[in-house]
């Protein structure tokens, strides 16, 4: 083993049962469960006859299919059958497995990859899987956070463990202050811009930097969520009084002399000095701009006050021709201006941006404002229902409705479609989550990828703005 | 999980980077609560153009007849071809499982997407890397393929390509091994390392 090693490298020996040729076993400390990726999983355990390896291992949250309009009925104020169907699935098998759930109008209830870090779920150094590529969110506190497929949501389930091979460690420094009004989305669309959406491919990513240093822990979760999109295993962030701070107190964090020597271990959590990356991209802050995707792809991106691109400038055939696909999906013209491209809609929300420090800077913004004539309709969704309580003892709720926004329960809402929530075709949506995929929000409708203060300008605007 | 041994097919071209899991199995068939009968819904948004729900007749809806897969030259074609950063997006093995439930048993891509890889290894696809100038040439090819995982090449009329993949994915797909009883077969590993590590970690 190196004498110098990444976080990540420490995060994977730690966690390391035995490594097998190219492949390792690694043991998992958490495993977040929700309804649409688990049903086929508990079913492949039912038929093997096999029980979870370690039941308080495993903790399930509702949160994709789920209703953000009134719903304290529970699971039969969910008006879809089969949306239903899935909500009820989880809760049954979560029964029959004896494995904790924080059902839907339970106060903690909310986007899973916003609960985990909320309720001291995810500790600094851990090993955390989901069943959702957006796990990377974790790896803000210092956790190896990976997002799985279903086969593995039940090889987790069964063995308690997950084969990985190891990837390679990518450091990504951001250094200097950030211009006004920009924030982590922004340099995570930023990074993504230049690097691709393939750019992390194979790749743990350190977010490394002064700039980083003086993020919150919520925008570095932003940050790491994003990771992903530039295609990376996990997004990380080492451990600093940040994290300590933010951890302490959380429900489950430890405490006594338990928290003692849990401190103790995590201030260890941060790549040794002069240890060896692969790859390493560097980025100055004052080159970051608010930032706005334009095409079907978060790679597809620019500043603000830019122009649409023109494919005649892509850099090669491929990419040309995903370029002009992407305008010709998303109905805009090489060259016009960002800021005068008209929106219909706006969603503040996604595990991306539903904490609330994006619900504080979005109100701020549309404070003493109302949303423009041509938007159609204007969402805030907290990510979790305490996120909710917290910004409306703080009155964000009303500036937000004042607004004109709608104010809703927690889940994730518009950023997949899966519940009522979604864009119809020919809409166009500034939104704070992290996919602009063809058809993401709603078959047929457009997405503008950008950070809380840009939607909520935009939705002030009825522009992207 | 089937065995993949030999695949002879034609090849379905899908000429487009950067192909999301949300293009593969757009969210509304992610509400059922099976493993199979997705591969209808395969590229639902390509391939129809009317709009799709679960549970919907494929035979009353509207083709969209440019789309690759409604072509009847590929209609029994088991492999496919398309360029980078295949599967890249949400993490939903549901995309595998259209694919596999189309009819597909082979993915060729210069790259593909770290999740979605794995996938295709749970359930029996295999996902071929191949670098740009491969793919190209492929793309031209309009007869049948072979391709062989035990000596890991790629046969056309005129030429054979090698092709690398991980040793341990390789014996599973050749063997259609069950992950599962496989890693339990380690279950006395995974105890003594799970003791001393709640040992060490107490807090946990």
């Amino acid at each position: 083993m190196k004498n110098k090693k990444t976080l990540y490298d420490k995060l994977m020996d730690s966690h390391l049962v035995f490594e097998n040729n190219s492949n390792a076993l690694i043991y998992i400390d958490k495993h977040l469960i929700h309804e649409v990726t688990s049903p086929q999983a508990f079913e492949g355990l039912q038929i093997a006859n096999r029980k979870p390896w370690r039941i308080n291992a495993n903790i399930a949250v509702p949160d994709h299919n789920v209703p953000t309009t009134e719903r304290s009925a529970g699971i039969d104020s969910i008006e879809d059958p089969i949306s239903k169907i899935q909500v009820q699935t989880l809760s049954e098998n979560c029964k029959e497995f004896d494995i904790d759930e924080i059902p839907m109008n339970d106060i903690r209830q909310g986007i899973v990859h916003v609960v985990g870090p909320e309720q001291g779920i995810t500790l600094p150094g851990m090993s955390i899987v989901c069943g959702d590529s957006h796990t990377s969110t974790h790896g803000a506190l210092a956790a190896l956070a990976i997002g799985i497929g279903t086969s593995e949501v039940e090889h987790v389930l069964a063995t308690g463990c997950l084969w990985k091979s190891r990837a390679k460690n990518l450091k990504i420094t951001v250094n200097g202050k950030l211009n006004p009004n920009v924030s982590s989305k922004d340099i995570a669309l930023y990074i993504i811009g230049k690097i691709g959406t393939a750019g992390g491919t194979g790749y743990a990513i350190e977010f490394c930097g002064q700039t980083i240093k003086d993020l919150s822990i919520e925008s570095r979760m932003t940050l790491c969520n994003m990771a992903i999109e530039a295609g990376a295993r996990v997004g990380l962030v080492a451990v600093d009084d940040k994290t300590i701070e933010y951890i302490k107190n959380r429900p489950l964090a430890p405490k006594g002399d338990k928290w003692d020597k849990a401190l103790a271990y995590w201030q260890t959590l941060h790549s040794d000095k002069d240890s060896d990356f692969d790859k390493s991209f560097e980025f100055d802050a004052k080159d970051i701009k608010p930032q706005v995707t334009w095409g079907t792809s978060p790679e597809m991106v620019c500043a603000i006050d830019e122009n649409v691109p023109n494919p005649n400038n892509a850099k090669n055939e491929t990419e040309k021709t995903s370029w002009e696909n992407a305008l010709k999906y998303t109905q805009l013209k090489a060259n016009t201006k960002i800021t005068d491209i008209k929106i219909d809609k706006v969603f503040i929300g996604s595990c991306s941006n539903s904490r609330i420090e994006d619900l504080r800077i979005a109100a701020e913004v549309v404070k003493d404002n109302h949303i423009a004539d041509n938007i159609k309709l204007a969402l805030v969704v907290p990510g979790s229902g305490l996120v909710k309580k917290q910004a409306e003892q703080e009155g964000i709720d009303k500036i937000f409705i004042n607004a004109g926004f709608e104010w809703r329960e927690a889940g994730c809402s518009m950023c997949l479609g899966m519940n009522d929530d979604k864009l119809s075709k020919g809409e166009r949506c500034a939104s704070t989550s992290n996919r602009n995929f063809e058809g993401r929000q709603g078959q047929g409708s457009f997405t503008h990828l950008v950070s809380p203060y840009t939607a909520a300008r935009s939705a002030v605007f009825g522009k992207l703005n | 999980m089937k065995k993949f041994t030999v695949l002879t097919s034609i090849i379905t071209p899908l000429d487009r980077a950067n192909i999301d899991t949300d293009a593969i199995i757009p969210k509304q068939f992610l509400k059922s609560i099976k493993r199979s009968g997705f591969g209808i819904n395969l590229f639902d948004e390509w391939r129809y153009l009317d709009y799709g729900e679960i549970g919907m007749d494929p035979s009353k809806r509207r083709l969209n007849k440019d789309f690759v897969l409604n072509k009847t030259k590929y209609k029994n074609s088991k492999i496919l071809l398309t360029r980078e950063n295949f599967g890249c997006g949400s993490s939903r093995e549901h995309a595998v499982w259209a694919l596999l439930d189309y009819g597909f048993e082979a993915v060729i891509a210069p790259s593909f997407a770290d999740i979605f890889h794995n996938n295709c290894f749970k359930n029996g696809i295999l996902p071929i890397t191949q670098n740009d100038d491969v793919v190209d040439e492929l793309f031209k090819i309009d007869n049948q393929i072979t391709i062989d995982l035990n000596s890991q090449t790629i046969k056309t009329d005129n030429n054979t390509y090698n092709f690398e993949i991980d040793k341990e994915n390789k014996k599973r797909l050749i063997n259609g091994l069950d992950d599962i009883n496989l890693t339990l077969q380690y279950k006395d590993k995974i105890k003594s390392f799970e003791k001393q590590y709640f040992q060490k970690y107490s807090w946990l």
